[in-house]
């Protein structure tokens, strides 16, 4: 068993087009650097200096990480991560 | 080239007045690969803003769930601006992120013009596109029965 990561349309480049991927971490910061490792690139379109890149949701199972303890958030074998960029936009 | 429904204009319109002075925005749904928007699906504006929209990141998580498992995409995202002309803004297209959508725009700024138009955003390149009037007029809560009742009727040779 592993951690299922599904990953958003525009970043399917850089898993080879694959919409979900697997990876192994204590924490969304180490599940992050794990795909990092085999999809080089891809954890900088998720994570910046302060952590949690704002635009981009990340959920562990049903709930938003950011309530979780955002990249400190424990995950374990079995857990599915669901990243979604935000949906926004506004006048200027 | 979009291709949508009078009913699902209208409802996008609405919603848009109906949310005036505050942004409005929502999803209209339809089945992967097929580009016809189908299930109008309006969202909460998180931001409760004029000047700004955000999806609701667990509604959107919910939204999205749900149209995987119909297996739909998000064939239209679309908001509304509410003292400026229905166009991308610097923002709108940063922050665009399916580039398979057609990016919807209408403005409240005038009441008896909604300016509505539609855009496609692939890598922060902007397109406008023409909108076409047609397709079934699928109604907002359809179940996915009434829509293939509906699809089978438009089908059937009279």
């Amino acid at each position: 068993m592993a951690i299922e990561v599904r990953i958003p349309t525009i970043l399917r480049s850089y898993t080879g087009g694959a919409k979900s991927v697997e990876g192994a971490g204590d924490t969304l910061a180490g599940l992050f650097g794990d795909l990092d490792s085999r999809h080089g690139g891809l954890r900088d379109r998720l994570v910046d200096e302060a952590g949690l890149r704002r635009f981009i949701n990340v959920y562990l199972n049903d709930e938003d990480v950011r309530f979780l303890g955002g990249l400190d958030a424990p995950v374990k074998d079995g857990d599915t991560v669901t990243v979604l960029p935000a949906v926004a936009g506004g006048m200027r | 080239m979009l291709t949508i429904s009078h009913a699902l204009r209208a409802q996008i319109v609405a919603h848009a007045r109906r949310d005036h002075p505050d942004e409005a925005c929502g999803v209209i749904a339809g089945p992967a690969g097929t580009d016809r928007p189908e299930r109008f699906i309006p969202m909460l504006n998180a931001e409760r803003s004029p000047t700004f929209y955000r999806f609701d990141s667990m509604e959107q998580f919910r939204v999205w769930r749900e149209m995987d498992e119909r297996d739909e995409e998000p064939v239209v995202i679309y908001h509304s601006h509410t003292s400026t002309e229905a166009f991308p803004s610097r923002t709108d297209v940063s922050y665009a992120s399916e580039p398979g959508a057609h990016y919807v725009l209408v403005s409240t700024r005038d009441e008896s013009d909604p300016e509505f138009r539609s855009f496609r955003i692939v890598a922060g390149s902007v397109t406008e596109e023409e909108v076409t009037m047609g397709g079934p007029a699928v109604p907002a809560d359809a179940s996915e029965s009434a829509a293939s009742a509906a699809d089978a009727v438009l089908a059937e040779p009279e």
